[in-house]
This record gives C-alpha cells, sequence and structure tokens, in this order.
C-alpha cells in the first residue's frame, strides 16, 4: 500500500524550478482569474519520486516475467526503441512544422508505411488510428465510404462470428451499422454455410480476426471471403492476431480488403499500462482514396503530406498519429529484416503450441483437433469436475509470480483461460509457467483453498469491485487531502 | 536467431518433439497452401543496433523543425518539461505493463490514474474525470456523443472558433451517426455569438461544443453559453487547455457540464503530433454515460484501500454493440505523465506556469504591436494569439525559419499575413526580442 499523493502534500512544497519572470507582470482581469485553489498536491521532487516508484513496485511488468494475455501479445519491447524515440531531433518537432522541416520524420512514417503494406499485401496506409479500435473504426469508414460512393446506401450490416473482440461490435455501432453475428462450427471456425446464407444486399462488410480468438486459422478463409465480395459486401481484418503470421500469410492475399494492425501488439512498442498503441489500416487500391487525410507521399520535392484526396472520409485525431510509437516500430521492423519478421511468427506459434502441449492432460483443451497458432483457448464445462474455476486460476498464478492469461474471453468457450505466450519467452520459461499451471490444477484436487483465497502474495488481496462500483468513488474527496 | 528468439535449433527440436510434430512447417498446416506466402517479405535490409542508432540519427538530422524556436501552437506547445517525468515513464513497471486487467497486481497504474483522474477534476473544477482518451480533439467528438446520449438529440452547436482540426475529428465521428452539427459563429473580437446560438437552439440540442481558450487564444463567454445551453436542456461541453487553469476559472465551475482538452502541454514532447493524452472530465451524474475506462477506488479482502477499473458494463468488452465507446487501449501513459508533471508542479508551480505563459504572450503581443503588426481580435486571450503582420504570411514563414524560428501559424482565412502566435514559459527575453527584430526586417524588407 502507498498512500495518496495529496497526503504527502504541505503548503509551500514544489517539485520544479521555474525561472523568474523577466517581463512587466501584466494581471488577469479579475472576472476571469481563477479564485480557487487548483487543489493540486504540494511535494518536492524528491517526495515525487518516491511516490511514483513505490506505486511502479505495486505492477506486474514484461521485464518481470511472462505475460501471456491472449490476444494481447505482450512481448519484449526493446529498449533501444526507447532510446530512439527520445532523440530529441525526433521527440520535440512541432505536428503543424512545415513539410520540408520534418523531412527525417516524414520518411519514417512513409517507409513504415510501405513495409506495412508488404507485410499485409495491401496498398494503401494510414498511419493515423491511435489504437486498434480506432483503426477498426477507421476501416469501417473505408468500407462504409466505398459503399455510398458507389451508390449503395442499403448496406449497414456487419456479419461478424461471435467470438469476436468486444471492440468489433461497438465499432460497428460508432460506424452507423449494424452486427449480425455468424455461427462458429464445430471446430471453433466461421461456419461458411452460415456466412453464405446471411450476406446480402444490405451486407457491408465482414469483420473476422484471423487467425481466430481461439487461435485457430480460418481454413475456409477464401470461402467465406469470396461469399462476402460475391454478395457486393466487403472484408475488414482485424489485425489483433498478426503475431502468427509475419512472412506467413498476408490478408491481402486471403480476400480482405482492409485491415488494421496494433503496433503495440505485433511490433513490440510497450503497452504502457493502456496506451498509447497505434493502429495503422491498410487497405486495398479501391478504398485508398478514402483514407484520412493527409497520408504521407513521396514527391519529387521529398516527403509530404498529401492532401490531394477530396473523397477522404474526414480525420481521426488533431495531428498525424502517435508518432513515438510509430518511431519504436519502425525499429522492430528494422531491426529483423524480412527473416527476422518470420522468425518471430514461427518461434510464437512453436511457443504456444509446446505450451498447449504441457498442458494437455490437466486442463480441458476445446477445439484442439491440431496445431494452433499464436495462442490457445484452455477450459469448458470440464473444468468443473476438476475443480477449477477461471477466476480462481488466473489469481492463483499471481500467488506463483506471473502473470494471468485472458479470461472469460472468447465468450463462446465457459470458463475460458485465453493464452498466448509470444516469442520472446524461453523454452525455460515456458516449462516454469506450465508447472505452475500444473501445481494449480494439483492444489484444486487437494487444497482447493490456496485458490479460493487467492492471491495472498500481491501487494494487494482479492479487491472488492462490487463495492467500486456501489461508492463510485473515483476521485480523492477534497476534504481527505 | 535474432536477439528476440530465444530458443535456438536444439531447443526448438525438442519442443517440436514435445509437441509431436516434425518441423515448424507442419504447425503451419492449418493455413492453406494457396494463400501461403512462396517467397520472403520485400522489406528493408535488417540493421544491427549500431547502425539502427546511425540510422535514427539521420533522420533526426533531416528534421530541421528541431532546432527551431518555436513561437507556433494551435494545438501543440512547446512547454518546459521536467526531467523526473521520464524517469517515471521510463520505469518497466509503467512502461511495459498492459491495462490493468488483474488488478492485484496493477495497482501502481490504477492508483496512479485514480490520482490523475482527481488533479484533472480539480484543474476543470468536475467532480469527476476519467482515465484519458487519445487526444483533445478525440475527446471532443466523444463529449459530443456523450451528450447526444444523455440527452437523446441528435444535433449539437459547435462554435466556429474551435480548432479546425478538432472540427473535422467531430464531423468524423458524428456523421455516420446521422448526427447534425451546426457551426455557430463568432463576433468580431473572436468570442462566440450567443445571439446566433440561440437562434440556432431552435428545436433542441444535445450540447454547445466551445472551447476557451479558443483556437485563436481567445477566452470564451463559458459562463453564457451554459446559461443558454441549460435554458434550451442542452449540454454545455467545453474543450479547455489545461494551462490555462492555473489561472483562469475553471469551466465546471462557471456551469460546463463536460470539460475536455488536449493534456500534451502537461509533460508531454510535441513528437510530430502523438503520443498525446485526451480528457474528459465532468459531474458524477453523467458518469455512467461517459466513454473510456473510470477507475474507482474499493477495498481488498482485508480491508485495505485499493483500486480497480469500474463501471467496466459501459465498455466495449462487456456491452459489446451497446457500449458508450469502442474505446480499448487509449493512452494511460500519458495520463501518468500528466499526473507526474502536475504532482511536481504542484499548487505553486503550476499556476507560476500559466502566469508565465499569460505574461510572456502579452509581452510579445505588445511588442509585435510597437512595430505595426495588427490585432485581428480584440478580447482577453491566453498563451495564443492572431496578429495581422505586413506581407505574406507564407513567405514570412519560410524567411523566419531560416533564420531559425518557428513563427506563428499563417492563418489564411483572416487575411495575408495572419498569423497565429503562441508563447510558453519557455521563451526568454531575449527569444521573444530577436524574434521581434527578425519579423521586424523581414517586414521592412517587404513594404
Amino acid at each position: 500500500m502507498e498512500k495518496s499523493i495529496f497526503r504527502y502534500s504541505c503548503p509551500g512544497r514544489i517539485g520544479v524550478s521555474l525561472p523568474e519572470l523577466d517581463i512587466p507582470d501584466t494581471p488577469v482581469p479579475e472576472e476571469l482569474a481563477r479564485d480557487d485553489e487548483t487543489g493540486l498536491p504540494q511535494v518536492t521532487e524528491a517526495q515525487a519520486m518516491r511516490h511514483f516508484v513505490r506505486l511502479s513496485n505495486m505492477n506486474y511488468n514484461i521485464e518481470k516475467g511472462i505475460y501471456p494475455l491472449g490476444s494481447c501479445t505482450m512481448k519484449y519491447n526493446p529498449r533501444l526503441h526507447e532510446a530512439l524515440a527520445r532523440i530529441p531531433g525526433l521527440a520535440s518537432v512541432h505536428p503543424l512544422s512545415p513539410d520540408a522541416t520534418v523531412q527525417g520524420t516524414l520518411e519514417l512514417m512513409y517507409t513504415l508505411g510501405r513495409c506495412l503494406c508488404e507485410i499485409t499485401g495491401f496498398k494503401g496506409v494510414t498511419l493515423q488510428p491511435a489504437a486498434g479500435a480506432q483503426g477498426e473504426f477507421a476501416g469501417l469508414m473505408l468500407i462504409r465510404s466505398a459503399h455510398l460512393a458507389a451508390g449503395e446506401t442499403g448496406r449497414d450490416k456487419v456479419l461478424m462470428p461471435d467470438s469476436a473482440h468486444g471492440t468489433n461490435p461497438a465499432t460497428s455501432t460508432m460506424a452507423g451499422m449494424k452486427v449480425l453475428p455468424v455461427k462458429s462450427n464445430q471446430r471453433g471456425m466461421v461456419d461458411v454455410e452460415d456466412v453464405k446464407a446471411k450476406v446480402g444486399p444490405d451486407t457491408a462488410a465482414l469483420m473476422l480476426t484471423n487467425p481466430n480468438t481461439l487461435g485457430l486459422f480460418e481454413a475456409d478463409i477464401l470461402e467465406i471471403t469470396d461469399a462476402v465480395h460475391r454478395a457486393g459486401g466487403l472484408n475488414y481484418m482485424d489485425g489483433a492476431n498478426m503475431n502468427a503470421l509475419l512472412g506467413i500469410a498476408r490478408p491481402g492475399d486471403m480476400g480482405f480488403d482492409v485491415c488494421h494492425l496494433n503496433l503495440h501488439k505485433t511490433f513490440s512498442t510497450p503497452h504502457g499500462g493502456g496506451g498509447p498503441g497505434s493502429g495503422p489500416v491498410c487497405c486495398s487500391e479501391r478504398l485508398a482514396p478514402f483514407l484520412p487525410a493527409p497520408v504521407v507521399a513521396r514527391t519529387a520535392e521529398g516527403y509530404a503530406l498529401s492532401f490531394e484526396e477530396n473523397t477522404s472520409f474526414g480525420r481521426l485525431l488533431a495531428f498525424h498519429g502517435n508518432t513515438g510509437v510509430l518511431y519504436r516500430a519502425y525499429a522492430y521492423i528494422r531491426t529483423l529484416g524480412a527473416s527476422g519478421l518470420r522468425e518471430v511468427t514461427e518461434g510464437a506459434v512453436v511457443n504456444a503450441n509446446y505450451l498447449k502441449a504441457m498442458l494437455v492432460g490437466h486442463y480441458p483443451i476445446p477445439y484442439n483437433d491440431g496445431p494452433c497458432m499464436h495462442e490457445f483457448v484452455a477450459g469448458g464445462p470440464e473444468m468443473q469436475g476438476l475443480g477449477l474455476k477461471t477466476l480462481n486460476v488466473a489469481k492463483r498464478l499471481l500467488d506463483y509470480g506471473f502473470h494471468a492469461p485472458t479470461v472469460y474471453f472468447p465468450l463462446i468457450v465457459k470458463e475460458a483461460l485465453m493464452m498466448e505466450p509470444t516469442e520472446t519467452e524461453s523454452k525455460e520459461s515456458l516449462d516454469e509457467f506450465a508447472e505452475a499451471l500444473l501445481a494449480i490444477a494439483r492444489e484444486a484436487r487437494e487444497k482447493p483453498h490456496l485458490l479460493t483465497d487467492s492471491p495472498v502474495n500481491t501487494p494487494v488481496l482479492r479487491l472488492d469491485e462490487v463495492k467500486a462500483a456501489k461508492d463510485l468513488i473515483v476521485v480523492e474527496p477534497r476534504e481527505e487531502a | 536467431m535474432n536477439r528476440f528468439v530465444p530458443n535456438c535449433k536444439t531447443l526448438r527440436n525438442r519442443m517440436l518433439a514435445d509437441i509431436g510434430v516434425k518441423n515448424v512447417e507442419d504447425l503451419f498446416a492449418p493455413v492453406p497452401e494457396g494463400i501461403r506466402l512462396k517467397t520472403p517479405l520485400d522489406l528493408p535490409p535488417a540493421m544491427s543496433e549500431m547502425e539502427l542508432v546511425s540510422e535514427y540519427n539521420r533522420l533526426a538530422r533531416e528534421n530541421t523543425a528541431a532546432g527551431l524556436v518555436c513561437f507556433r501552437g494551435a494545438g501543440s506547445y512547446d512547454h518546459f518539461i521536467p526531467a523526473a517525468i521520464d524517469s517515471i515513464l521510463s520505469r518497466s513497471e509503467f512502461l511495459t505493463a498492459y491495462t490493468p486487467y488483474q488488478a492485484e497486481v496493477s495497482q501502481g497504474t490504477l492508483q496512479a490514474i485514480f490520482e490523475y483522474q482527481t488533479m484533472m477534476a480539480r484543474l476543470c473544477g468536475t467532480q469527476a474525470a476519467n482515465a484519458g482518451m487519445y487526444d483533445g480533439a478525440s475527446a471532443v467528438a466523444e463529449a459530443a456523443l456523450m451528450a447526444i446520449r444523455i440527452t437523446g438529440s441528435g444535433r449539437v452547436l459547435v462554435s466556429g472558433s474551435m480548432n479546425p482540426l478538432y472540427m473535422s475529428v467531430l464531423k468524423t465521428y458524428l456523421e455516420p451517426g446521422g448526427f447534425q452539427i451546426n457551426e455557430v459563429p463568432f463576433h468580431a473580437d473572436g468570442t462566440i455569438d450567443l445571439a446566433a446560438a440561440e437562434a440556432l437552439m431552435e428545436g433542441g440540442a444535445a450540447a454547445i461544443l466551445l472551447q476557451s481558450p479558443n483556437y485563436f487564444g481567445i477566452i470564451e463567454e463559458i459562463a453564457g453559453a451554459s446559461e443558454l445551453a441549460r435554458a434550451n436542456r442542452a449540454l454545455l461541453v467545453a474543450a479547455a487547455d489545461p494551462v490555462s487553469l492555473g489561472i483562469l476559472k475553471a469551466p465546471g465551475s462557471l456551469g460546463a457540464d463536460i470539460v475536455v482538452g488536449e493534456g500534451q502541454p502537461l509533460g508531454i514532447p510535441m513528437g510530430y503530433g502523438g503520443p498525446y493524452s485526451g480528457f474528459l472530465a465532468t459531474s458524477t451524474e453523467h458518469l455512467r454515460k461517459m466513454p473510456g475506462r473510470i477507475i474507482g477506488r474499493t477495498e481488498d479482502r482485508a480491508g485495505n484501500t485499493g483500486f480497480v477499473m469500474t463501471l467496466q458494463t459501459r465498455e466495449q468488452h462487456i456491452r459489446r454493440e451497446k457500449a458508450t465507446s469502442n474505446i480499448c487501449t487509449n493512452q494511460a501513459l500519458m495520463a501518468l505523465a500528466n499526473a507526474v508533471y502536475l504532482t511536481l508542479t504542484g499548487e505553486q508551480g503550476f499556476r507560476e506556469i500559466a502566469r508565465q505563459c499569460w505574461n510572456k504572450a502579452h509581452y510579445l503581443e505588445e511588442k509585435l504591436l510597437e512595430i505595426g503588426c495588427e490585432r485581428v481580435f480584440n478580447a482577453p486571450f491566453f498563451r495564443e494569439f492572431a496578429l495581422r503582420l505586413p506581407g505574406s504570411a507564407a513567405d514570412l514563414e519560410m524567411k523566419l525559419i531560416e533564420k531559425g524560428y518557428l513563427p506563428g501559424l499563417p492563418l489564411p482565412g483572416f487575411g495575408k499575413g495572419a498569423m497565429l502566435f503562441a508563447v510558453t514559459e519557455k521563451r526568454t527575453r531575449d527569444e521573444m526580442d530577436a524574434f521581434v527584430r527578425a519579423i521586424s526586417e523581414e517586414c521592412r524588407e517587404v513594404s
């Protein structure tokens, strides 16, 4: 436990030093001037550092150990990239600087865009989206624009499997579209016949994660995307799981028209406790004219922000995207090159299959008809017979010093534990993690209270979420300060 | 093998044997043969750490803007950033953690963001704030959607003095839902025309959206706009410059229902536009309609204070197509930068920074008026102001860049010589005086 920063406060303390004002003081007119305190804490720099370092000590992180959250791709974040992104010439430039004065950044953005297009098999790219969800919005807006430009005003349905990430349906609503769920078949994949039955003149798009959230590659992908195309719809790939495909297969070759990438997943940029991310969108030639303006272009005079397309669907952020994240992702691609990226995917797939193999016989693994891709899901109704509940397994893992996998997702598996070890884990680290899971399965039979009481080795014990939602204390009350 | 993949050939073969396959290719069998890449990706060749450092230094040298003395704002500001902030942000515990889904091992992020929410709510003069948005522009757009959800009206009024880039994002977010945007004109002095707004209120609206200080740096009539909104059962959404809140009245205390803005000035480098952090603050009454994450205080089993993500039933992973927003990953580390900045500067330092911005902007304006520049607007301003200079702003911009300055942003809609200048606490008297001399010389040449 660390007390609130406001409890360190004492009038007069300050954590910065500012130069004396060297010009005349013009008072703020009284009717405009703030007449109450801002209520900010008053502490020294050392107190601030201690507070935030103590807070940091209560966080799990990727430099501490395996972070096997499924569909989150928690791989190691190279430290070099932190240094590169902080080079003053890159970090300190104003976003509205004339193009001629930011040629370095524009060149990097242009080249990164070309690399991402090559990786995905597409022609057009925007680096603007701040995160995956904003990338999804951009992608659906491209699709919407293409339909409207073709005079097709009645296309407002998005087909998506019941295993989709929550952002997919939420984004569809934002883009003015309605969700039409499609069934998964017994193999855990999209039911092609259901897609064929549901596509029609109202189909705007199919939205699909491939490999899907069970970690399975959609075997019938060409038939699925073709069925949508035949009905006049377009295909969107959620690229959250692109770590399974680098140098192996490309969305552009699978019949998709557009996809987003999560640079904070596949391309190793740090998650920051929930962002910043970056969600570039790559698309076909047909959709490219509708990309958010501006795009980075290479011209005879150098690199430039191009506003030429007047068919753009608009703008997503005030400026050009999370450039600092782009700096890091580009460094990752340049470090690895084509063969390195393929090694990444191979390593990720081997690791996931190895971890799965270690768990077979100890945890139920539904849809285990063959190899998985970069992740897999354990769980299912058999968990109950083993005395296992996903929440308890997750919390007990924290006691063993590991982070838990993604829990209760995808929704089509009861008591799901979705695991994605990523390629940066060694065999030894996977063995240790698997041993902990096996130990927990034994504890569930022999000493079940260890699971229900967990976690006990963490900075706080299990937290009362119901109380949080009931009390709704979302700011520190002033009188406590 | 590369430095991010630890399992050597021997280990990998052992793993493949445990999996029960002969080689790696067997694991990719589920990928249909027809779409399997037959050739390597066509990417630039791989580089070592040393080569990459040289390459990035080369790119940085191409960014000549980095060495310019900055008098430009329009949504991104050149404030001083204390070294302690990056020291905290670089800690792997904050930098490399995921979204705090397992609260028991994420208390650092959760408590820090709770403190961020507290600081932002206090600055804005509201009861609550969320854990952050992508940037100021998307925060404005999400606030408009929030107002639409709260009121049930599908139309918003937006002041024409809102940052045009924010306006573009607002249009992009509102258009697919079929929502309507009406632009409210502004007076010759740069403030919102409330009489025009009142006329546009006919038939009802979800909200009036304004920015204060607005795009031109002008301090808006928030209280008046709030009364007008209230009288018409609409909400007032105020986009605020957070630095101004050190010396100007808080929009919440003037009646704004939702206060949003760009957190970049609070300890985040300009970084060619991102990552930044949007903020969104409001009253507890509207918490359930809020987009984004909210951290709440609670207790653990032993009664110790702890923090969790709360009201998650609003969010996409639970509510899916009925969620208040699709936002998932946002800008948590940047919100942390804001929290550390506000902690270090504190009550006194933060007010002093705001005071210096106020004074320095007024000083530069006065000096530029002395050499013959003319005001575009006359109302009181904070940190940023628009002037008409003799000659062409576009030509002047290039000449001043050659002299080492990033001058104000040309404002083509307000005359050939119109520019929007911003002055932060970083600018010294010497820099401002030299800048004025440089402009004076260039203007003499054209006149």
